[in-house]
């Protein structure tokens, strides 16, 4: 009996509200004592993780330093002045980022200069910096290029610099071709498209080495006169997250990763970014729907907030469901990649799936809620309406991923079913037929 | 911690209960009175009236031991008993003299309870009911017609709101009552439902008379009442959670692994969607439990209601498509033919009964109003009757 709820007298409404507000508080609270475990954990032990979708007090600390960071130096007005600037961020707020703050390399082994947490604790401040839309190479950097390099035997000495925040990164999948051997390699080819690449200092590269793909690091700086990495800095639909044409003509490269583990290496990287670009979705869907419900309870038309119309009312509680189950999602891939309880690859699809499709139609929400204002320059409203549609495309569109899941889970209930009946479906000539009046 | 004494006292007791009352061997109402007489029907309720006064946490304790020694789930054999009957005379019964007498045989079975709310003029705008109560010395005389009532035809007492003023606003002139089914004037009639079954009563009142000692709460307080019942209802969050893939949703994927014949792009990409909504749905439940044992649960826990019942119509109008002309076929429609209306029988009937999913305990257009006001904190819409006596409220 819920319709009882919807229709109190407004005296008594306060006193029967058992829901508390602000999705992210609740849950992070939880009781003490788990962070410091946590923390001491190497990353790829289940045994210290804590129980899933249950945040620490520490990481509950975290989520609120990364806010209030990004609400000082990360606004709107600094995300508008990193579309204009070149490189598109503030290096010196982003180096604080990572030296500071210290969230650009949280699931870094300390003994590799990282802050030697877990994928859940880069996942708290990934979510906060993606409500803010904040400017900065997080997707070759944080998402994709770290990870890699964690998981990779070689070039444990790039990930320091990266994580300090005093140099960034970009990770690449193209054709390119490998020649050399050991540690002397050259790459030639051209990388279509490479998120961050314009202003990268070194560039991971999956290319075609005699043994197999291999992954390969590039440093953008050397030799300007007779340039063996051109870079052509694109237009990007989303001004917020640049992107480069990288061509190499006989680049010297190192190898990172060799043909015995670059499959695995470039997978679990792939893996990391779906799932922390999953958590930066579910954190600017959120921040679309909290500006969305402010706007609605304050904007009045024929006299009343238009957030009292059940057309934007119900429109903004579906919308609250896709946030949450989005939410749900993107923590699942989280706390699977953290403690192995989930197939890594479905838990990153269902994320993904979930959490593009979620974040796409908050936005198309925002700016329907919003009006004639919704679409203007001057609105925050269309920079994270195209960060939506450019995270959706970036590692796999919401389809790609339902492709991948149809695979995992149906396919595969076909093949366990074989001959069995399946449930139990009506012919007309039930025993029972012939006793109707 | 009191907590721990308390989860080792209420283990001992229901130790003791499986130990004397093998619940294999003796009879379901005898070994309900042996577990109600030793404290653990609502743990938290006060010694004699079921409970032991200790935090109603540690029912969970109590629960496992019953139950893995064989015990009933009591609240599936008296769900308007446990669910919402017995907190609510807990809380609101004028003595304790009406608790000893409803209590006991509630908790055993012998007496089920119904809930007598929705009226035919009064479904979503359930304050706005019209059953009238009108005092007669000591007893109340009641008059009017509740309906969408599961078993009724079952029930020996009902919870019933009736209005005592119609002078005032809709919400001010109710008052709550426990009505005797059996008693002279409450006629019960089965009501037919799409799927050919009756499910649900209609219930006609006329002349029925209740003792004021079987008021719960003040007079006019009837809605405060109902709502602190269902918000212990509400609070009673299931302790477990659900497999991938269970629920309605694996009636679908069963139904397509069976039927390789019938497979398109188009439904394999529908079933997809549909197996991603109730995967995220149960991600969010599992959360909401996360949360609830760290401090409340927040508004993922108000969603399920939702999305459950627009995902079982969208699961079943896919199972529908899938079998294309086969799904055609029905069981028949005589009120004792097929299967009772519980999700066990086939397809086609699973499909007709997911219809009222969007209706019953809720529409999700109600569901939506929650979200929105409760949840999210929009204004609430225009009220065309607030502050009108109710009997000046239009109606029809």
């Amino acid at each position: 009996m819920a319709e009882e709820l919807a229709d109190q007298p407004t005296s008594t409404a306060e006193e029967l509200a058992d829901q508390p507000k602000g999705t992210a508080d609740e849950l992070a609270s939880q009781p003490k004592g788990t962070a410091d475990e946590l923390a001491s954990q190497p990353k790829s032990t289940a045994d210290g993780a804590a129980a899933e979708f249950v945040f620490s007090d520490e990481q509950r600390q975290l989520r609120a330093a990364v806010r209030g960071f990004c609400a000082e130096y990360l606004d709107e007005r600094a995300v508008r002045a990193a579309m204009e600037a070149d490189p598109p961020y503030d290096p010196a707020v982003w180096s604080r980022l990572g030296a500071e703050l210290g969230v650009l390399g949280m699931a870094v082994p300390e003994s590799a200069g990282g802050a030697g947490g877990t994928l859940v604790d880069q996942a708290v401040a990934v979510e906060e910096l993606g409500a803010a839309l904040a400017p900065g190479p997080l997707f070759g950097t944080v998402y994709l290029a770290i990870p890699a390099l964690v998981a990779a035997s070689g070039g444990t000495d790039l990930l320091g610099p990266l994580a300090d925040g005093v140099r960034t990164a970009a990770f690449a999948i193209g054709d390119v071709t490998a020649t050399g051997s050991g540690q002397a390699w050259t790459l030639t080819g051209t990388l279509e498209r490479v998120v961050d690449g314009g202003a990268a200092d070194v560039v991971l590269v999956a290319a075609d080495a005699p043994e197999g793909t291999a992954l390969f690091a590039i440093e953008t700086d050397i030799d300007t006169d007779h340039p063996a990495v051109k870079r052509t800095p694109l237009t990007t639909l989303d001004p917020t997250r640049p992107q480069a044409t990288v061509d190499l003509s006989d680049a010297p490269a190192r190898l990172v990763a060799g043909p015995d583990e670059a499959d695995r290496v470039v997978e679990h990287a792939l893996h990391v970014g779906s799932a922390l670009l999953a958590v930066e979705q579910v954190g600017a869907a959120q921040h679309l729907l909290d500006l969305s419900v402010d706007y609605a309870k304050n904007r009045l038309q024929f006299g009343r907030p238009i957030g009292s119309f059940q057309a934007i009312k119900h429109r903004l509680a579906d919308a609250l469901v896709a946030v949450e189950h989005a939410r749900s999602t993107a923590y699942h891939a989280i706390w699977a990649l953290t403690d192995g309880s989930d197939d890594p690859a479905l838990a990153v699809s269902i994320a993904q799936a979930t959490c593009s499709a979620a974040l796409t139609r908050v936005a198309n929400d925002t700016v329907q809620v919003h009006g004639g204002i919704g679409f203007t320059w001057e609105h925050q409203a269309h920079l994270y309406y195209k960060r939506a549609y450019t995270d959706a495309a970036l590692l796999g569109s919401a389809e790609e991923h339902r492709a991948r899941v149809a695979e995992l889970v149906l396919d595969t209930a076909v093949e366990a079913a074989s001959g069995t009946p399946g449930p139990r479906v009506a012919t007309g000539t039930g025993e029972r037929r012939g006793d109707r009046k | 911690m009191g907590t721990a004494v308390d989860a080792d006292r209420v283990a001992e007791a229901a130790q003791r209960v499986v130990a004397e009352h093998d619940p294999r061997s003796v009879p379901t109402q005898q070994f309900l009175g042996a577990c109600f007489d030793a404290g653990l029907s609502w743990v938290h309720f006060p010694e004699g009236f079921g409970g032991l006064g200790v935090s109603r946490g540690v029912q969970a304790v109590a629960d496992r031991i019953l139950q893995a020694a064989g015990g009933p789930v009591p609240l599936g054999l008296n769900p308007m008993g446990y669910g919402m009957a017995a907190p609510t005379i807990r809380e609101h019964a004028q003595t304790d003299d009406v608790r000893r007498q409803l209590l006991r045989p509630l908790a055993t079975t012998e007496d089920i309870w119904c809930q007598l709310f929705s009226e035919p003029g009064a479904g979503s705008d359930l304050a706005g009911l019209a059953t009238s109560a009108v005092p007669d010395g000591d007893e109340w005389v009641l008059n009017g017609q509740k309906v969408w009532t599961s078993l009724a035809h079952r029930a020996r007492w009902g919870l019933l709101l009736a209005r005592t003023d119609p002078d005032l606003p809709k919400h001010k002139g109710l008052t709550y009552f426990v009505l005797d089914m059996h008693a002279p004037g409450v006629q019960t009639r089965p009501l037919r439902q799409m799927t050919g079954h009756a499910e649900f009563n209609e219930v006609y009142i006329s002349d029925a008379r209740i003792p004021d000692t079987h008021r719960l709460g003040g007079v006019g307080d009837g809605w405060r009442v109902a709502m602190t019942t269902l918000m212990n209802e509400r609070s009673a969050l299931g302790a477990s959670g659900s497999r991938r893939g269970a629920g309605t949703i694996s009636d679908a994927v069963a139904l397509w692994a069976a039927r390789p014949d019938r497979h398109t792009a188009v439904l394999r990409d529908r079933l997809t969607s549909l197996w991603l909504r109730a995967e995220a749905q149960r991600l969010t439940s599992e959360r909401s439990r996360a949360a609830a044992t760290v401090g409340g649960p927040g508004p993922e826990g108000s969603i399920g209601k939702l999305v459950g019942a627009e995902l079982n119509q969208h699961i079943y109008e896919f199972c529908m498509d899938l079998l294309g002309p086969e799904g055609l076929l029905y069981d028949g429609y005589g009120l004792g033919d097929g299967d009772p209306d519980d999700y066990r029988g086939p397809i086609q009937q699973r499909f007709l009964r997911s219809r009222a999913n969007t209706i019953e305990g809720g529409t999700s257009e109600v569901m939506r109003n929650i979200l929105g006001e409760r949840v999210l904190g929009l204004p609430g819409d225009l009220r065309a009757d607030a502050g009108m006596p109710w009997k000046e409220v239009p109606r029809g």
